[in-house]
């Protein structure tokens, strides 16, 4: 059964086309790579999911039931955690306490958010690094305290927003790690990336943007060898 | 129990200053700065825990104030019933304000509280048969002569609020407060209905700085919409009080409150210098900003690094 029914989104910015009639659906348990050039409307995608912008046209159903008209804080509510591009800690607060307000969410008391956080933490390979103020984490561990902070939310879904850009190969190769780990606990994951690396190794199917428009969906291997894709995209790599 | 040592010995300390016959003047100046410290822990839920910074609290001072007043003049209560009412007309005022101005991010929500508590203080002044406009309310009798009761409530109150902030701080509530002041964007996805939580904490501040005005009213018998709507002595000094005492820290207010009251005192009592003080006021917070932008409780270690000799440091 399909967890994300993507159907027909557009989203305009005044004359702008950001997306144009973009449908996929996600599957339960199934990774998906959202790849294309920069532009392509990749984390307008994920906004319009998330509930920062409605679309103009269009819907987006989760379990079955239309979430588009909805708030981020009820879409996060009803199961899809995000994380950011241009990663958002909670700054002068500490790893932990940033974990912390995102668990209870799903937690009675302090107590159950704290356990709930802490299990995120050692998840993603934060626990010890809990007490550092969250502005002094270098990259690698701010972008894994994106996903701790998203994981804490019990999500059914979670969106990745380039969670490797910027990224060591070591620093990678940890992530792709905790992600299979997250689907390994039966969370679906969409995945935005522009290493085709991560990306071909990670998903399980790939869909393509290109300016606003879908232009292809399929397996790694399948969107590796379409011309399109190729055309507007992989273009040079594919040699390499 | 040794953490809760040194604050028993300060509520002690508190608890018998009146006895020691202080004068009439300095207990006044105590109750200032009760006051001061009390809006200011309220003003440090909304500004300095949620991030959404009010130039306006003289709003809901000047409204908490007029509710004990107009109770008196109006219905003929007595004043200090405005103390119980101040809590539910202070919650509600709040709330309307909120649906207005918290739709606004930011500087934008800052100039909205300035505008409100501007439009407040004309509207007062306006409307001549609810507040008796200029002339404002006069109690025809205190209900003490001296201070020491004046004192023991207020003291009280601000020990309520400086109780209830800390237990709202520690609870999930303060985790969203300060999730939203540092990344609204990221705290929505989180799972925090922003709005209703920037709400809830402008209601909880707007309801106790109500509190401190209703109180007000009672201590000084008298209120006109030039003093309790005053955007310089209310709205200003409560964000000077806050920002020199520490943003978001538990005492900062309460410093910040003894420190601005007296300084405010020891200014005015100066011929030479009284009419500066606004402009030393100032100064002051330009200094605070530049060198103790956490305020003094806030950057304390700072503090002590300065006074310590320099080859201790090494």
């Amino acid at each position: 059964m399909s967890l994300l029914q993507i159907r027909e989104v557009s989203k305009r910015f005044g004359g702008l086309a950001a997306l144009t009639d973009v449908s996929y659906s996600v599957n339960q348990g199934e990774i998906v790579g959202l790849i294309g050039p920069n532009g392509a409307g990749k984390t307008t995608l994920f906004n319009v999911v998330n509930g920062f912008y409605p679309p103009t046209k269009g819907e987006v159903l989760f379990k079955g039931e239309k979430i588009s008209h909805l708030k981020p804080h009820q879409i996060c509510g009803l199961g899809i955690g995000r994380t950011f591009q241009v990663v958002k800690p909670l700054r002068r607060m500490t790893v932990l306490d940033n974990v912390v307000a995102s668990a209870f969410l799903r937690a009675k008391g302090k107590a159950e958010a704290e356990d709930i956080a802490f299990e995120a933490l050692r998840f993603t390979g934060l626990y010890e690094d809990r007490n550092v103020l969250s502005k002094g984490l270098p990259l690698g561990s701010r972008k894994k305290l994106e996903i701790a902070r998203a994981l804490a939310t019990r999500p059914e879904l979670l969106l990745l927003d380039e969670s490797f850009a910027g990224l060591n190969p070591s620093e990678q190769n940890e992530l792709i790690d905790i992600i299979r780990k997250v689907k390994g606990k039966g969370i679906t994951i969409m995945v935005i990336e522009h290493h085709m690396k991560v990306i071909m190794s990670l998903s399980d199917r790939v869909v393509v943007l290109n300016y606003g428009e879908k232009i292809a969906e399929g397996t790694p291997k399948e969107i590796g060898s379409n011309s399109l894709v190729i055309e507007a995209y992989l273009g040079e790599e594919e040699g390499a | 129990m040794k953490k809760s040592l040194p604050i028993i010995i300060i509520l002690l300390f508190l608890a018998v200053l009146p006895l020691i016959g202080l004068s009439s003047y300095i207990m006044h100046i105590l109750i200032l700065v009760i006051i001061y410290s009390m809006i200011g822990m309220a003003w440090n839920l909304l500004g300095g825990y949620c991030g959404q910074v009010s130039f306006g609290h003289a709003a809901y001072f000047g409204v908490g104030a007029y509710t004990a007043g107009i109770l008196y003049s109006k219905l003929g209560l007595s004043a200090w019933w405005g103390l119980l009412a101040s809590f539910p007309v202070l919650t509600v005022f709040s709330f309307v304000i909120g649906f207005i101005c918290l739709r606004l991010r930011g500087p934008y929500f800052a100039l909205a509280t300035l505008a409100m508590g501007e439009v407040l203080r004309v509207t007062s002044e306006n409307l001549v048969k609810f507040t008796g406009g200029d002339v404002g309310i006069l109690l025809r009798e205190r209900t003490w002569v001296g201070k020491t009761w004046y004192y023991y409530i207020v003291l009280l109150l601000a020990m309520g609020t400086y109780l209830l902030v800390k237990k709202v701080i520690e609870s999930k509530l303060g985790y969203y407060f300060v999730a939203i002041r540092e990344d609204q964007d990221a705290a929505e996805s989180m799972g925090i209905d922003t709005t209703l939580y920037k709400t809830i904490a402008l209601c909880l501040s707007g309801a106790i700085t109500g509190l401190a005005g209703a109180f007000y009213t009672n201590y000084m018998g008298y209120i006109d919409p030039k003093v309790v709507f005053n955007l310089h002595d209310i709205s200003i000094v409560t964000i000077m009080v806050v920002m020199v005492g520490g943003v978001a820290t538990y005492w900062g207010p309460t410093i910040g409150a003894i420190i601005m009251v007296f300084l405010a005192e020891i200014i005015r009592s100066n011929p030479g210098l009284g009419a500066a003080h606004q402009t030393l006021f100032g100064i002051l917070l330009i200094f605070i900003i530049i060198f103790l932008p956490n305020g003094i409780v806030g950057d304390f270690q700072k503090i002590v690094k300065l006074f310590k000799p320099k080859g201790a440091l090494r």
